[in-house]
């Protein structure tokens, strides 16, 4: 708190001054004060919940188990999802509440492919790179959809999104004519669960990857900063030669690889699909990781860093709450206190209040969408 | 607010109209919604041209129209409730367990739903206008919240079997001068359900609450723009907390609308109702962006979603994934057709 701002008035006049500093330097701040107050209350309440063990699982492999390991690779899909969550939310001002289900579709269509239009398939009908490609390629065919409408009509993205949202599971249903095809080739479940040989599951393998992906991608090339600049002012960066319509665009489809992506893992892990349960409420998590991870959700200035801890977070909360027997229907419930109680210490007037009790009077309001 | 002088989304000021895209969107909505009914009536005729079937949709909807309306409001200050259709649920299997097995009566579960949704209402707004929460956020940890409560309240469907409340379910309103013969040659009076009047009087009340009241005023200024609507002296705190506590008020009193139809708590209940709330009111020519709609719109939202519905199911696509697919192709086209228009609009002015 070098720079305590002492009246308010002029923290609205002047954002970019005193509370934009003030927030990047306390970026990361609140992710990881929130999952060391979840480790340090597992550490107290049952120092167990650490313990990693080898087990053997039904194939007879070696693997390592635990609750530590299961937050780590339940946390995956949200983990990718994020990350392409944080550049639409920072290019766009909004967030698409569509990836739960367009990872429906994504599933839908790389079942479909692998197991050749058959209910259950024992091998694989195609290779599986190749269906996960096209894969890939329906989701960003998604994201593009998104993106057009954001761009180039200018839809509020959460509303342009919300026809993806309605209309994606049944599109996902209407890909297999609302079967439910079951893969049972092996080589299928390597991505969802474990390579064989190999005692870590292979979606944390999966989400390193992506995320040294976008740190290259994000170091090497200025996607960050274009997406930075489209969503602090749209129309100067225009004025600065970058097309905001097209980084926005772009960004969409981005999110759309991750949606595959996740998509992938989370029907590998099963080698089925249910299209209204999969990947249920996973849009709420992403989102709910982008603002724990101290992004602002109005756009502008982000931090992949935050929201990838930020969902880990969320996997940590969910993890400790299934291990003390929370029911899952009641889970939300849990989850919405913690959230609530998170938004509201990490917001800039609870967080003026209290760095400094003196309590300045008629405060302009604070703009918040 | 000044007459004559709007704000665009880009801030400036110019001089029109102050509720011009309000009405031209409204006319929009009505228009088509008309055009599709009478199309309808024309191509397919049978059941569309029996008053019940129309008012059926009333019937349906009753609730869905309330939470309609209190989205609408929360929209113009330029804000979002995904809550609504969580609260409608939680609503629902409160007044069940309380009618069923704590002995309550009709008024012990009307103050009780009522109650809670202006907790959620209060607390929402709290939290949005004095803490400067996002209100997506904060929503959508109040649907979580409402979700989960609900099971903790009851996992199992919870059937009522009170007398009081079945006498008012089962009321039957006619409407005079409507109806028609049955395949006996009986003639049937049209009927409507009692939540269909409540429903009905909850939008005059809004419509006149926003066309012609300070508060109804202030929550247009506050949506079009935040600091000028505090320039002018308007409380934006206090207005936008207050379209909160509205909204989930009206989420109450439509949960309780949704029990008197169905007649049951269970946790499916209102599944999904948010987003055809959100619907209606876009369709019913709401911008998220605040500062335009009209519950009247909203109202005309919610009947062109479930015709839509309707139709589609008649042209024999009743598997459940053509419904979802033409709600979301129809405000694929209204958010697109909107966009243009007022995009060419705006670019005319200039």
């Amino acid at each position: 708190m070098s720079t305590p701002v002492k009246d308010p008035k002029t923290q609205v006049k002047r954002p970019d001054e005193s509370l934009f500093k003030r927030l990047t330097r306390h970026q990361m701040f609140i992710p990881l004060a929130a999952l060391t107050l979840l480790v340090l209350f597992n550490l107290i309440a049952d120092p167990s919940f650490f313990a990693v063990s080898l087990k053997e699982n039904s194939l007879g492999n070696p693997v390592l188990s635990g609750n530590l390991i299961s937050v780590l690779d339940n946390a995956s899909e949200l983990v990718i999802l994020a990350i392409g969550m944080t550049l639409v939310t920072a290019s766009s001002g909004g967030q698409d509440i569509s990836v739960g289900a367009t990872m429906a579709i994504a599933g839908s269509v790389i079942l479909r492919m692998v197991c050749g239009g058959q209910i259950t398939a024992d091998t694989l009908h195609m290779p599986l790179i190749l269906a996960v490609l096209i894969g890939v390629l329906a989701t960003m065919l998604c994201g593009a959809f998104n993106g057009a409408l954001v761009a180039y009509f200018k839809i509020q993205p959460m509303v342009a999104t919300l026809i993806m949202y309605t209309a994606g599971r049944s599109i996902a249903a209407w890909i297999n004519n609302n079967e439910l095809p079951i893969m049972n080739d092996l080589t299928f479940k390597y991505a969802g669960t474990f390579l064989p040989g190999i005692p870590v599951p292979t979606p944390i393998f999966i989400t390193i990857f992506v995320i040294v992906v976008f740190w290259l991608v994000l170091k090497f090339t200025n996607l960050g900063l274009y997406t930075q600049s489209v969503g602090i002012n749209p129309n100067s960066s225009r004025l600065n030669g970058i097309n905001p319509q097209a980084i926005k665009l772009l960004t969409y489809v981005i999110l759309g690889v991750c949606v595959a992506v996740a998509g992938f893992i989370r029907v590998s892990r099963s080698g089925s699909i249910n299209y209204s349960r999969i990947a249920e409420n996973i849009e709420m998590d992403a989102i709910l990781a982008v603002a724990l991870g101290g992004n602002a959700l109005s756009g502008g200035k982000f931090n992949i860093y935050g929201s990838i801890v930020g969902a880990y977070v969320i996997q940590f909360l969910t993890t400790t709450l299934y291990k003390y027997e929370v029911p899952s229907t009641a889970l939300p419930a849990y989850k919405a206190v913690v959230v609530i109680l998170l938004v509201v210490l990490s917001a800039p007037v609870v967080r003026e209040k209290l760095s400094q009790v003196k309590k300045a009077p008629a405060k302009t309001a604070k703009e918040v969408s | 607010m000044p007459k004559g002088i709007a704000v665009d989304k880009k801030g400036q000021l110019r001089s029109r109209p102050s509720m011009s895209d309000t009405n031209l969107l409204l006319t929009i909505t009505v228009v088509v919604f008309f055009i599709l009914y009478l199309s309808a009536i024309l191509a397919l005729g049978g059941g569309f041209t029996k008053p019940q079937n129309f008012l059926n949709i009333l019937n349906n909807n009753a609730s869905l129209i309330v939470l309609s309306c209190g989205m609408s409001i929360v929209m113009i200050t330029g804000g979002i409730d995904i809550s609504v259709g969580a609260v409608t649920c939680l609503v629902c299997m409160t007044c069940a367990v309380n009618l069923e097995r704590q002995g309550g009566n009709m008024l012990t579960a009307l103050l009780i739903g009522l109650g809670i949704g202006l907790a959620f209402g209060a607390v929402q707004g709290f939290l949005v206008a004095h803490l400067g929460i996002q209100p997506f956020i904060v929503s959508l940890a109040g649907m979580f919240f409402a979700k989960g409560m609900t099971t903790i309240v009851s996992k199992e469907p919870v059937r009522v079997t009170n007398e009081g409340f079945l006498a008012v379910k089962d009321t039957r309103i006619t409407v005079p001068g409507l109806g028609s013969n049955n395949k006996l040659g009986e003639y049937i009076p049209a009927y409507v359900e009692v939540g269909v009047v409540i429903a009905l009087l909850v939008v005059v009340l809004l419509f006149c609450l926003l066309r012609w009241t300070r508060l109804g005023r202030s929550f247009y200024a506050v949506g079009g723009n935040n600091q000028s609507a505090n320039m002018l002296g308007i409380n934006v705190r206090r207005t936008k907390f207050l379209a909160h506590v509205l909204c989930g008020l009206l989420a109450g009193l439509g949960g309780i609308l949704y029990f008197l139809h169905v007649g049951s708590g269970d946790v499916a209940n209102g599944a999904g109702d948010e987003m055809n709330a959100i619907a209606s009111s876009i369709i019913g020519g709401t911008l998220l962006t605040g500062g335009v709609g009209n519950v009247a719109g909203t109202f005309f939202g919610v009947l062109s979603l479930n015709t839509i519905k309707r139709i589609v199911s008649a042209l024999g696509f009743d598997e459940a994934w053509w419904s979802n697919i033409t709600v979301a192709a129809m405000l694929c086209l209204f958010l697109v057709v909107q966009s243009i228009v007022l995009l060419r609009k705006n670019q005319s002015k200039q």
